[in-house]
């Protein structure tokens, strides 16, 4: 899906909701992402064109709690908690994926694949 | 009343001609103006009237200024470069500074000379003397000396032969300039050797002459002493003359008064003066030559802008003169007119109007070139035409291209720079060389340093030094001095080279990898 600035984000997302797994000190979500607006968009193989800076899921861990939860690899994190990831640099990111203080990561993703699909449409950002 | 408006914009410039207001009146040059015959490309100007004009506050007369001005810049239509009288005024100048200059400095520097050259006879005769002096005196009572003494003499002879060329190489130059004061490592080592010679034959008259010493190998021992003490003051000449200041020190920046052009050069610790030199000789091959007709208009934009402007008292009356100009620089400053606007769209003209006269030239100098033809040796008696000296190829084609010459030479306000007897003989000597007409043009296309030019512009004599601290004194970081010549100055700006801290490292040749960038990506 392309960003036109200034335009409304179409998408189709779906809701995933990963409970924190803790593993000693850390609590580990399972997966691995990249992307950014500090990144560049070359050496993101899932986003589709050089506007797109999105956060995109990297590599999903066997076993983990994204895996469980339904994550696959290559979806775009939309929203997380609430927070809008379309615009956000890569530190950003991984700074409210790996809070402390939560336990529970609501985020909305979606995938190429179900662009095709005619079902709940969603301007996250408003 | 006539009232007599308008400086010509030379003689605004050269303020130090004491004229204040002119009687008679003004000649000023038409755009139009008509074309000399004689192709020196003087402007001759066209005598016009100004109008009457009444100054609004009759009783002031530092207004009258401003009401000229005023006057002027509505109902003139041109600005004089140079105006006859200041030419006129200018040469009664330059011939009196030309008089009184050369009858004083020469008299300086001939003293300096001769006093120099006795006493560097003197300090030659010297060692002979001693050598001589004995044996002419008390030959009876002198021990013989055989071989030693030979020894000595050849080496004495061969050591002032030495001593000889040596000074004539470092002290019998040609000078190359006045100076306004003595040199002080100069005088320095004249003292110096002048106490020596004098203390050498101080010790010979009473030790030697007075007790008539009979060891003569001795006294040609200290004839020889003599010498070799000679050659040492030579190269401490040399080291304090010449090797001191090659190793650079300071950077000068020279800037033009006038136009702003500005240059650095790197010298070593050298006096005031002496930097004055150096930085007069590299003006006079790498600074563009000056031309005072490209200065005149911004003054007068400047005073139009604050033309117009009156100071009216309200309040009764006051003499608050700085209150009052206060006002008129604000009220100038905040007004609105659009001399930005004209100063684009006339340097945006001028641009296109000597673009247009070069494409011209070009041409026109091209085609000239065309028509002559290098004659080699083996055709020239059987020549088709009439065979020409260069001068004379040069006469013949000239015509074709001094019209478009002239009219480009008088848009870029050179004209006066090159006389028709200048451009034929460039123009020979162009020809004589084959070079291209591309490589003639060259010349005319874009102002040259001063040498280039005639001698009468160099005004090599009229420049002066003026600076704060005694111009004997060596350089410093922040000295500023200024040479000023008739109608510019050059400001110098004296800055030390910075004391460079330079460390090495290093760098493993194997160190050198590289790896792609890819994506970063952090687990969570």
């Amino acid at each position: 899906m392309s960003y036109i600035p200034g335009q409304q984000v179409t998408a189709i997302v779906q809701r995933v909701e990963i409970h924190k797994l803790c593993r000693g000190e850390i609590l580990i979500l399972g997966f691995s992402i990249g992307g950014g607006i500090d990144q560049h968009h070359s050496q993101n193989p899932f986003s589709e064109d050089t506007t797109d800076k999105g956060i995109y899921v990297t590599r999903v861990s066997e076993g983990g709690p994204a895996e469980i939860s339904g994550l696959q690899i290559g979806d775009k994190i939309m929203q997380l908690n609430c927070w809008d990831m379309t615009m956000v640099t890569h530190d950003q990111a991984r700074k409210r994926l790996t809070k402390r203080s939560e336990e529970v990561v609501r985020l909305l993703v979606t995938a190429v694949s179900a662009e095709g699909c005619a079902a709940v449409h969603q301007s996250p950002g408003e | 009343m006539d009232t007599e408006s308008t400086y010509s914009g030379y003689s605004y410039y050269s303020s130090h001609s004491k004229k204040s207001h002119r009687p008679g009146e003004r000649t000023r040059e038409r755009h139009k103006s008509p074309r000399n015959k004689d192709g020196r490309g003087s402007e001759k100007s066209v005598t016009i009237q100004a109008p009457t004009g009444e100054p609004l506050l009759a009783n002031d007369s530092a207004r009258t200024e401003e009401v000229q001005d005023d006057n002027w810049g509505e109902t003139t239509t041109a600005i004089t470069g140079t105006s006859e009288h200041s030419i006129s005024q200018e040469d009664i100048a330059r011939i009196s500074k030309d008089m009184e200059d050369s009858v004083g400095l020469d008299c300086k520097r001939y003293l300096g000379l001769t006093v120099a050259s006795f006493l560097g006879l003197l300090v030659f005769l010297t060692p002979v003397a001693f050598i001589l002096l004995p044996p002419i005196l008390w030959r009876e009572e002198l021990e013989p000396c055989g071989t030693i003494c030979e020894g000595l003499f050849i080496s004495v002879s061969f050591k002032l032969l030495i001593l000889l060329i040596g000074t004539w190489a470092l002290f019998f130059r040609k000078q190359r300039a006045d100076v306004p004061r003595v040199f002080v490592f100069r005088a320095l080592l004249l003292v110096l050797i002048f106490l020596f010679v004098v203390s050498y034959w101080l010790f010979y008259g009473v030790r030697i002459l007075d007790s008539r010493d009979r060891n003569y190998q001795g006294i040609v021992q200290y004839a020889v002493s003599l010498v070799d003490a000679l050659l040492f003051i030579h190269y401490l000449a040399i080291i304090l003359l010449e090797l001191r200041q090659l190793q650079p020190m300071f950077t000068l920046q020279v800037v033009r008064s006038t136009d702003g052009e500005s240059r650095f050069y790197s010298l070593g610790h050298l006096s005031i003066q002496r930097a004055a030199l150096v930085v007069l000789e590299n003006y006079y091959k790498d600074f563009t030559i000056y031309n005072p007709n490209l200065l005149t208009a911004s003054k007068f934009r400047a005073a139009k802008h604050m033309a117009g402007l009156k100071v009216y008292n309200v309040d009764g009356p006051s003499n608050n003169a700085t209150g009052q100009s206060r006002a008129m620089i604000a009220a100038a400053a905040r007004r609105r007119d659009s001399s930005h606007n004209e100063l684009y769209y006339e340097e945006a003209e001028h641009e296109r109007r000597v673009k247009k006269r070069r494409a011209r030239l070009v041409v026109a100098v091209e085609e000239a070139f065309l028509h002559i033809q290098r004659l080699q040796a083996e055709e020239q008696q059987k020549a088709p035409g009439e065979v020409m000296e260069p001068r004379e190829a040069a006469q013949a084609i000239f015509p074709s291209m001094a019209r478009a010459l002239q009219r480009y030479l008088r848009a870029t306000r050179q004209q006066h720079f090159h006389s028709m007897e200048s451009i034929l003989q460039h123009l020979a000597c162009c020809i004589t060389n084959g070079m291209t007409p591309k490589a003639f043009l060259e010349r005319y296309l874009s102002a040259g340093p001063t040498l280039q030019y005639d001698k009468e512009r160099w005004l090599s004599t009229q420049w002066r030094l003026i600076s704060d601290e005694a111009v004997t004194n060596g350089l410093r970081d922040g000295i500023v001095f200024v040479l000023k010549c008739l109608d510019f100055s050059l400001v110098v700006n004296v800055k030390k080279i910075p004391f460079i801290v330079l460390s090495e490292e290093f760098i493993d040749p194997k160190s050198h990898k590289f790896v792609l960038r890819l994506q970063s990506e952090t687990s969570v």
